[in-house]
């Protein structure tokens, strides 16, 4: 596979052809924020958080989808980088309810340590406290929709790492939301082989093991990024 | 011409509030009024939320007494999952209670109350507070300060931090009780202690020169209830609710917290946010109960260790019956922390607090469920309703300070009765009398305290027709008035 030579925060550097901005700036040490990506699972730029300004394009462009080029030049860390990403960071606070300090998820959440990384000590938006409920029905796993960030990766991951295929996002805008099977409450949602892969993929704490109380969903990411990368290498596979 | 006057917010509590005094044309306080002004809403907004939540989020209802809301709250939880929990991690959790109960009181007692009686009440207002304290005697005001941290301490062992652990859980509690731990608490204890005796000597000191605040601080006959175990003894995490009259008769005994609707009525008045609970079959207001340090040494027929043992018999000696001077609370309290330091000292001999079977594990057997626990200021309970899936669907709290209304509304009429008569200017040190009234009880009102600095007075001299005919305000960026009353009447 041919290699690509590009620039990266002016660090020269080459990369293999293909593989998207985000895996170049990781390789060459450059960590960008996100949220709605997850090792071993393909992406679909839903959060907007690794945002990269590149040389010739008017727009920014999500690090995660996009592949690199021959003699590109990209910024990962400008001033309307940076702005960019507080406001986006502050809109998803704004967006649903997040209540650090008695969620499941404390102390373990992507969202808080994006949070703290990137220096948000408030948020200048009217917060919009909409009433989302907790689907509770599921024998082992409960849903808050109140802490969800729709980044979709259990929606991802329960399509193309379980092949279950029970979740989804339903709704457009402000009312989009994470479904089970045909809009149905967990507990009834046939489809679900209740195998938590979806709940290890929870970046925040939307997605819980029924029972947690503050700050006991430690979750361990590794077990998928185990399970996708024995399959694609054929591990199981015997002659 | 009725008056009115009105004393806000009052301070040195936790929380805020304020005092309406009525005066008729002589001059004389007809009634008083104890109105809470912060409104939190945690009843309504938790609707919805799965019960196993409820620990972490009800301990945020207040900062001072976090553990009690912790406690009664995963008691709740236990009870909707129908567990008997894991023995260690009962024991674990009436030691935290017990360091709630020292911290708390302790606070209470030297931060909050004791300016007025050791320091004097006409002590100017700028030193009348712990740091006026620390300026008359500095040793006594350290040792007060680190008891408070001997509990903070012995919670943070346990919980992993001082304030709002959440580390009570339905089924049992999330961690032990380390060695390490253990050897830190050991080694603190004798202080502890040694601070505990020297508050009796200063108490029995005070109690000799304010013979005339017992007389007139709350003294009035009423119930009192608190929890004891089967056989009288004083309880704090377990047991069930006693009745006694202000003769000392048990009315009510061993009634299960599941049935406390059956004894105890919920009354709302537009006055305040706080509502105010009373022993039902004697209706409102005649129901009028007392909780907290006062009424659980009233009910209890021994502490069940010996040198609280000891107190007891002394403190009983102060009533008919019943101790019913609510100047006592103080008193009471300062053998509550003896109890719980000589409790803490037995734990502390018990192995099973190391262990690890800390968690029953079940689902949702009972659609309702109360938890109930004695907070430092009185008896609290969670009443939690679930929906087959664990969420909630009621909530209802009924906390030691809203069971105190009736009392603190007749403690500051009784106390402005005796000192203000018939005067035109009433000056700040009765008003500061007043306000001690409501100290006795340490409502917890579930906020900051004001523990610290001027006390920030708001007096409004108020005509039958509402019109406001005269005020004073002092806040905590107004300058001091040169002369000493903050008060107009």
């Amino acid at each position: 596979m041919a290699a690509k030579t590009l620039t990266i925060d002016d660090k020269h550097l080459s990369a293999e052809e293909g593989a998207t901005l985000l895996q170049a700036a990781k390789e060459a040490g450059i960590t960008l924020p996100t949220l709605c990506h997850l090792e071993g699972i393909y992406d679909v730029g839903a959060c907007r958080l690794c945002l990269v300004e590149v040389k010739g394009l008017t727009k920014l462009v999500p690090a995660c989808t996009t592949r690199v080029a021959e003699g590109m030049e990209v910024l990962t860390n400008s001033e309307r980088l940076r702005k960019y990403r507080r406001m986006t960071l502050e809109l998803l606070f704004a967006e649903r309810n997040h209540i650090c300090a008695v969620c499941v998820a404390n102390g373990h959440c992507e969202l808080q340590t994006l949070a703290y990384s990137l220096g948000m000590d408030h948020v200048r938006y009217e917060y919009r406290t909409p009433r989302w409920g907790v689907d509770h029905t599921h024998r082992l796993f409960g849903m808050d929709h109140n802490r969800c960030v729709l980044c979709s990766r259990c929606v991802r991951a329960c399509w193309h790492v379980e092949g279950a295929g029970t979740k989804n996002v339903s709704g457009r805008g402000a009312r989009a939301h994470i479904i089970t099977d045909l809009n149905q409450p967990w507990g009834e949602a046939d489809s679900c082989t209740a195998c938590g892969k979806c709940v290890q993929a929870c970046p925040t704490g939307a997605l819980f093991h029924k029972g947690a109380t503050v700050g006991e969903m430690v979750r361990d990411r590794h077990r998928l990024e185990f399970l996708v990368t024995a399959r694609q290498k054929k591990e199981w596979i015997t002659d | 011409m009725a008056t009115r006057i009105l004393i806000d917010p009052v301070t040195r509590i936790e929380g805020h509030a304020k005092i309406s005094l009525f005066v008729d044309d002589a001059g004389n306080v007809e009634d008083a009024e104890f109105h809470v002004v912060e409104f939190r809403g945690f009843e309504k907004f938790c609707e919805g939320r799965p019960y196993t939540e409820m620990p972490g989020i009800t301990p945020r209802i207040c900062g001072i007494c976090p553990v009690s809301h912790l406690l009664a709250s995963a008691k709740a939880g236990d009870a909707i999952m129908a567990v008997e929990i894991p023995p260690a991690a009962d024991k674990l959790r009436r030691l935290m209670n017990l360091a709630q109960f020292v911290q708390s009181h302790a606070l209470s007692f030297f931060h909050l109350s004791a300016p007025d009686f050791l320091l004097g009440w006409d002590t100017p207002q700028a030193q009348r507070n712990v740091f006026g304290l620390i300026g008359a005697n500095k040793a006594l005001a350290r040792a007060g300060i680190r008891l408070r941290q001997f509990g903070q301490e012995i919670i943070e062992i346990l919980g992993g931090r001082k304030i709002h652990p959440a580390w009570a859980v339905p089924g049992g509690v999330r961690s032990p009780l380390t060695p390490e731990g253990r050897e830190r608490i050991r080694h603190w204890l004798p202080e502890a202690q040694a601070t505990v005796q020297t508050a009796f000597t200063l108490w029995e000191q005070t109690l000799a020169t304010h013979q005339r605040e017992l007389e007139t601080f709350g003294n009035f006959p009423s119930l009192f209830m608190g929890l004891v175990a089967e056989d009288g003894t004083w309880e704090h995490h377990g047991g069930k609710l006693r009745f006694t009259d202000s003769h000392g008769r048990v009315i009510a005994d061993q009634i299960d917290a599941g049935n406390y609707p059956t004894v105890i009525g919920e009354s709302v008045q537009t006055s305040s946010y706080l509502k105010s609970p009373y022993y039902l079959p004697l209706g409102f207001p005649a129901g009028i109960y007392r909780v907290g340090p006062l009424a659980r040494l009233n009910v209890c027929s021994q502490m069940g260790v010996p040198r609280a043992d000891a107190e007891l018999v002394k403190f009983k000696r102060l009533g008919q019956g019943a101790v019913t001077s609510s100047f006592l609370y103080h008193y009471a309290r300062l053998i509550e922390i003896l109890a719980a330091l000589e409790y803490i000292e037995r734990y502390l001999e018990d192995d099973e607090l190391l262990s690890s079977e800390l968690r029953a594990d079940a689902g949702i057997n009972n659609r309702r469920g109360v938890g109930v626990s004695e907070a430092p200021r009185g008896t609290l309970f969670h009443d939690y309703t679930v929906d087959r899936n664990g969420l909630l669907q009621k909530v209802n709290l009924i906390v030691a300070t809203g069971q105190n209304n009736l009392a603190m509304n007749r403690t500051v009429a009784q106390i402005a009765r005796h000192y203000i008569q018939g005067r035109g200017k009433i000056p700040e040190q009765l008003l500061n009398r007043v306000e001690h009234g409501i100290r006795c009880y340490d409502p917890c009102l579930s906020c900051s305290t004001h523990a610290v600095g001027r006390m920030p007075l708001h007096v409004q001299l108020i005509g039958p027709d509402h019109t406001i005919l005269d005020e004073v305000t002092r806040g905590d960026d107004a300058p001091l008035p040169a002369a000493a009353p903050g008060a107009a009447t």
